[in-house]
């Protein structure tokens, strides 16, 4: 391992040119988790091979170096050994930080650091390992939640969709271990096919910055990276164990990983979770039990020039949907809005009963690189993905064991990425990558298809040069070009194909026609630019401004093309356009950050201007022999969001912490001088924790979370005739439910089972004080009120 | 650098390649709406042998934007007593599907409920019941009382609470509402 090191090191250091020989380096080695100084920590140079050893207060001194940039491979005892460049121009200080434990080894880059860097310029929330453990029972997006400017669109409470700054579904993409995620994100009642526990480290980029991942993010990026493994002999794991009281259910989670000294790696890993109805303070959410199912597995080889791995990944999951929540036309509707409780509530049960969700996601991926000298590092990617989704409707007869949906996505991707330094200074990424799509619809299901037969070709091209101006000053620049090719072959009701015009509009579209049903060949192609322009300005060791604008750009997705019919799951029928062009959007983001443990923050502000703004709205109410449906027609315009999100801690006593995070964003249609729908309202969290490092770790923590109720809003209220009363009545699905309060708890602590091995037990709870609420956000909010008060026990083992 | 272009140049040509050659260019399949109810016909038959009064709702593009076509042939007579009977079908497909006895079959899963409207002076009867005797409802008896003018709503709820005493506590989800403007003459 070290021979690596040092080879590669080596290899860095041949550029500089040394003249003047007696410098010193001096400065202290620490550890990056808790500041503490390392004593008897070994720093070896390379090249002179000189070797010195930190002293009780973790200092070191090194002289007689020449002017130039050196490699130093930095080793500790409980460490991971770590190579670090330094430029040494007089006498010269430097701090070196090491990783303390095993378990965090997920700095030590693997496969070369494809996905280490981001974005430089864009503020970047991450959520580590420890606290991404404690939503092991949870999903993605509850875990995503926990970040400022991050709320969720929910459907219930198992399908819990990531909104970010006020943007969600296509909007936001979620790269998963490097691949982009083509999981049918374009249903707002469709939650992101990732277990939140085969990632290692989540990452936000609140914008389309991060350009060699995608030019399309007008909401942002997620990034779900695993774990990395170090090149070393080793054999560990760990398992976590979570037990909720609400839903009566848990989760087991293992992980295994193999490592060895000459670079080879393997890892396993897997989850399963299950839960029966949720229960909300009064009553139980009927339907609303989960069962998932996630394996995945890689194995790799690892060298500093040169590396590959195989990574395959199966997600499984079957979600129920309340019951209460299933409803005819309006007058269904009124009936359960006007009604305090969900018009179905059974006993507490694990069965889940149509309506349901059965999502299957295989994701396979081989990658590999290789690190040309005096020029770069080259990483070839390709990975397959195929969605499959069922949903199960209330249906009659013999069709009541059919799905209503059954949708097959199948996307191979291939990209090439190449990452070079053309100077010191200035570093230069630029890749290049294909994409098929196919999504199939399967007929048999007897009801006609909600997202039609399709094949998408994509190539995309990006550039992106960073430049370090000097110590303070970093650029960052960027461009991106996708090219979109869709051929659709799309059924059309006779009727709604002459409503709206299509038959003068496109009549060389059509293929066939039959009785009340046109056949129609859309070929679409889009040409999406996008930029990015950023710069970060250290003014000291502490203050910090990130300045990036972007430009996105993001082809129209199926759904708003194509959608034509009746949506069980909403109550409503929609209406997509099959003119829609592409959304672009205009986003600067401004942060400004103070990095220090006793107080630090980070206040973001954001401007984000998008044309073609793509908006689903009620347009009209339509009678149908079922009853009167609220139509929803998506429409283009002109958009805004303003928002800020705030994040701050204050170390206020020893051991003692304050954590404070606020959100808001404003979302308007420009064209209609009206609110935006959906915009997430304002929040707060406020988090006072105690921790005893030296007691077992102890941690303890009292949450107050308080969600203002949203005021703005477009008034999308309709009339409906009710027979039974033979009067005209106001359906309400507009007005926004009010604030709330919730408080939680969360604790943990550690013991040491044996020398390899740890134990942490964490106990939370969530809404401590049982408080009923309703979440503007979530879909259901009409049918129910969300979860009532829930005890987690979460058990960890290393070892 | 050259080896990168070539070998770049190379798997993209076998990518598009292999997603070229995979395309079947066969059309997709129709799909037939199976469950959808285009039709409700409601035939009253009066019990003195004269000629029945039809009501029909008509709704052939079925959640398609044209909305349902509504006929009554005639009026109904006062003091008569009439044999009702629902027909639901389904048009969208040849031949017409009689949505009627699976509605039937799963009776204990279904209840036409009748509303009236306005001054319509009508009273309604089921005559027809559930294997657990509760009440169904494609059959009925309707008696038209004094010479009157108003609606008459058929409602049909999937899964309700069965017994239910009024549509308002039945709950379940509304698979027709279907209104039609009687006089009694």
């Amino acid at each position: 391992m070290r021979n690596y090191v040092l080879l590669a090191l080596l290899l860095c250091s041949m550029l500089s040119i040394s003249q003047n020989c007696d410098n010193t380096l001096s400065g202290t080695v620490i550890d990056l988790h808790d500041g503490s100084l390392l004593s008897g920590a070994l720093l070896v140079v390379a090249g002179t091979e000189q070797a010195v050893q930190t002293d009780i207060d973790g200092n070191y001194t090194i002289s007689n170096l020449c002017e130039g940039t050196y490699a130093i491979q930095v080793s500790h005892l409980y460490c991971l050994t770590k190579g670090f460049t330094v430029t040494v121009a007089g006498n010269t200080t430097k701090n070196f930080k090491l990783e303390h434990h095993l378990e965090e080894l997920n700095q030590v880059t693997i496969a070369g650091k494809a996905y280490s860097d981001k974005t430089k310029t864009l503020f970047e929330n991450a959520i580590s390992k420890k606290e991404l453990e404690q939503y092991s029972g949870g999903t993605l997006g509850d875990a995503l939640n926990s970040l400022s400017g991050v709320s969720s669109l929910n459907t219930g409470n198992t399908v819990v969709k990531p909104l970010i700054n006020g943007l969600h579904s296509s909007r936001v993409v979620i790269i998963n271990n490097g691949v982009r995620m083509e999981d049918q994100e374009w249903g707002a009642e469709h939650a992101p096919n990732i277990d939140v526990n085969s990632a290692g480290k989540l990452t936000l980029i609140k914008g389309a910055g991060a350009l060699q991942y995608s030019g399309d993010a007008v909401g942002g990026v997620i990034i779900s990276e695993a774990a990395k493994v170090p090149v070393k002999d080793s054999l560990y794991g760990k398992t976590i164990l979570t037990g909720a009281s609400n839903g009566r259910g848990g989760s087991i989670s293992s992980q295994l990983t193999k490592t060895f000294q000459n670079g080879w790696y393997g890892t396993v890993q897997g989850t399963v979770k299950r839960f029966g109805d949720f229960e909300a303070p009064d009553y139980v959410l009927s339907n609303t039990g989960t069962y998932e199912r996630n394996l995945s597995a890689s194995v790799g080889y690892n060298q500093f020039n040169y590396g590959f791995e195989a990574y395959y990944s199966l997600f499984k999951n079957e979600i129920g949907i309340l019951t209460a929540s299933h409803v005819g036309g309006a007058q269904d509707q009124i009936r359960a809005i006007n009604s305090d409780r969900p018009l179905v509530i059974n006993d507490f049960t694990y069965e889940i009963l149509e309506p349901k969700q059965d999502v299957t996601h295989h994701l396979a991926r081989i990658k590999g690189f290789k690190r040309f000298d005096n020029f770069g590092k080259v990483s070839l990617q390709y990975d397959f993905q195929k969605n499959n989704r069922l949903e199960f409707d209330i249906r009659r007869g013999t069709d009541s064991e059919n799905a209503s949906v059954d949708l097959d996505l199948t996307t191979h991707t291939l990209k090439l990425d190449v990452d070079t330094d053309l100077t010191e200074n200035l570093n230069l990424k630029t890749g290049i990558l294909a994409r098929s799509q196919n999504n199939f619809a399967d007929p048999s299901t007897g009801v006609r298809r909600l997202i039609p037969d399709y094949d998408t070709y994509n190539l995309g091209v990006y550039t992106i040069a960073g430049y370090q101006y000097n110590d303070d000053l970093f650029l960052e620049a960027g461009g991106r070009f996708d090219y979109t090719y869709m051929d659709v072959f799309k059924f059309y009701r006779t009727s709604f194909w002459e409503s709206r015009n299509y038959d003068v509009l496109f009549p060389e579209i059509v293929v066939e026609e039959f009785d009340n049903q046109i056949l129609t060949n859309p070929e679409l192609s889009f040409s999406n630019a996008s930029a990015t322009l950023g710069a970060t300005y250290n003014f000291n060791e502490e203050y910090k401004l990130f300045f990036n604008y972007a430009l996105a750009s993001r082809a129209p997705n199926a759904s708003e093309l194509f959608s034509e019919g009746l949506h069980h799951s909403a109550s409503r029928i929609e209406y997509g356009d099959l003119q829609f062009n592409s959304e672009v959007g205009h986003k600067v983001t401004l942060t400004f950050q103070r990095e220090n443990d006793v107080f630090g923050f980070s206040v973001n502000p954001y401007i984000n201007t998008i044309n073609n703004f793509i908006v689903i709205e009620p347009t009209d109410v339509q009678q149908t022999i079922r009853g009167n449906f609220q139509v929803w027609e998506y429409r283009q315009t002109n958009a805004q969001l303003l928002g800020v999100d705030i994040d701050a801690n204050y170390k206020f006593a020893e051991n003692f912490n304050f954590k404070h995070q606020f959100s808001l964003v404003k979302g308007y249609d420009r064209t209609r001088d009206e609110a935006l729908i959906n915009m997430p309202p304002a929040s707060t969290k406020n988090e006072i924790s105690y921790q005893h490092p030296t007691f077992h770790n102890l941690y303890v923590a009292l949450q107050s979370e308080y969600v203002f109720r949203q005021n703005e809003y477009p008034n999308n209220n309709f009339e409906v005739f009710i027979p039974e009363t033979e009067t005209m009545e106001l359906v309400d699905v507009s007005t926004p439910p009010d604030a709330y309060h919730l408080l939680n708890f969360n604790s943990s602590i550690d013991f040491n089972i044996n020398k390899k091995s740890i134990a942490t037990v964490g106990f939370r709870v969530t809404n401590l004080i049982n408080t009923s609420y309703r979440n503007y956000l979530n879909r259901l909010r009409y049918y129910a009120d969300d979860l009532g008060r829930n005890f987690l026990l979460n058990i960890k083992i290393n070892y | 650098m050259k080896n990168i272009k070539l070998l770049a140049t190379a798997l993209f040509a076998t990518v598009l390649f292999v997603s070229c050659s995979s395309d079947d260019d066969a059309t997709p399949e129709i799909v037939n709406e199976e469950e959808i109810i285009t039709t409700l016909t409601v035939t009253l038959l009066p019990t003195n042998g004269d000629t029945p009064v039809v009501l029909q709702t008509r709704d052939l593009d079925g959640d398609g934007p044209n909305a349902p076509v509504v006929t009554v042939s005639g009026n109904l007579t006062a003091g008569l007593s009439y044999n009702g009977s629902i027909v639901l079908l389904n048009e969208t497909v040849d031949p017409a599907e009689n949505i009627t006895e699976e509605v039937e079959e799963e009776a204990e899963e279904h209840q036409f409920f009748f509303t009236t409207g306005g001054d319509l002076d009508v009273t309604t009867s089921y005559s027809n019941f559930d294997e657990n005797g509760d009440e169904l409802g494609t059959e009925f008896a309707l008696t038209a009382n004094t010479a009157s003018t108003g609606t008459l709503t058929f409602t049909l709820r999937h899964e309700p609470v069965k017994p239910t005493t009024s549509l308002t506590d039945a709950g379940g989800e509304t698979d027709i509402a279907a209104t039609f403007t009687l006089t009694v003459e």
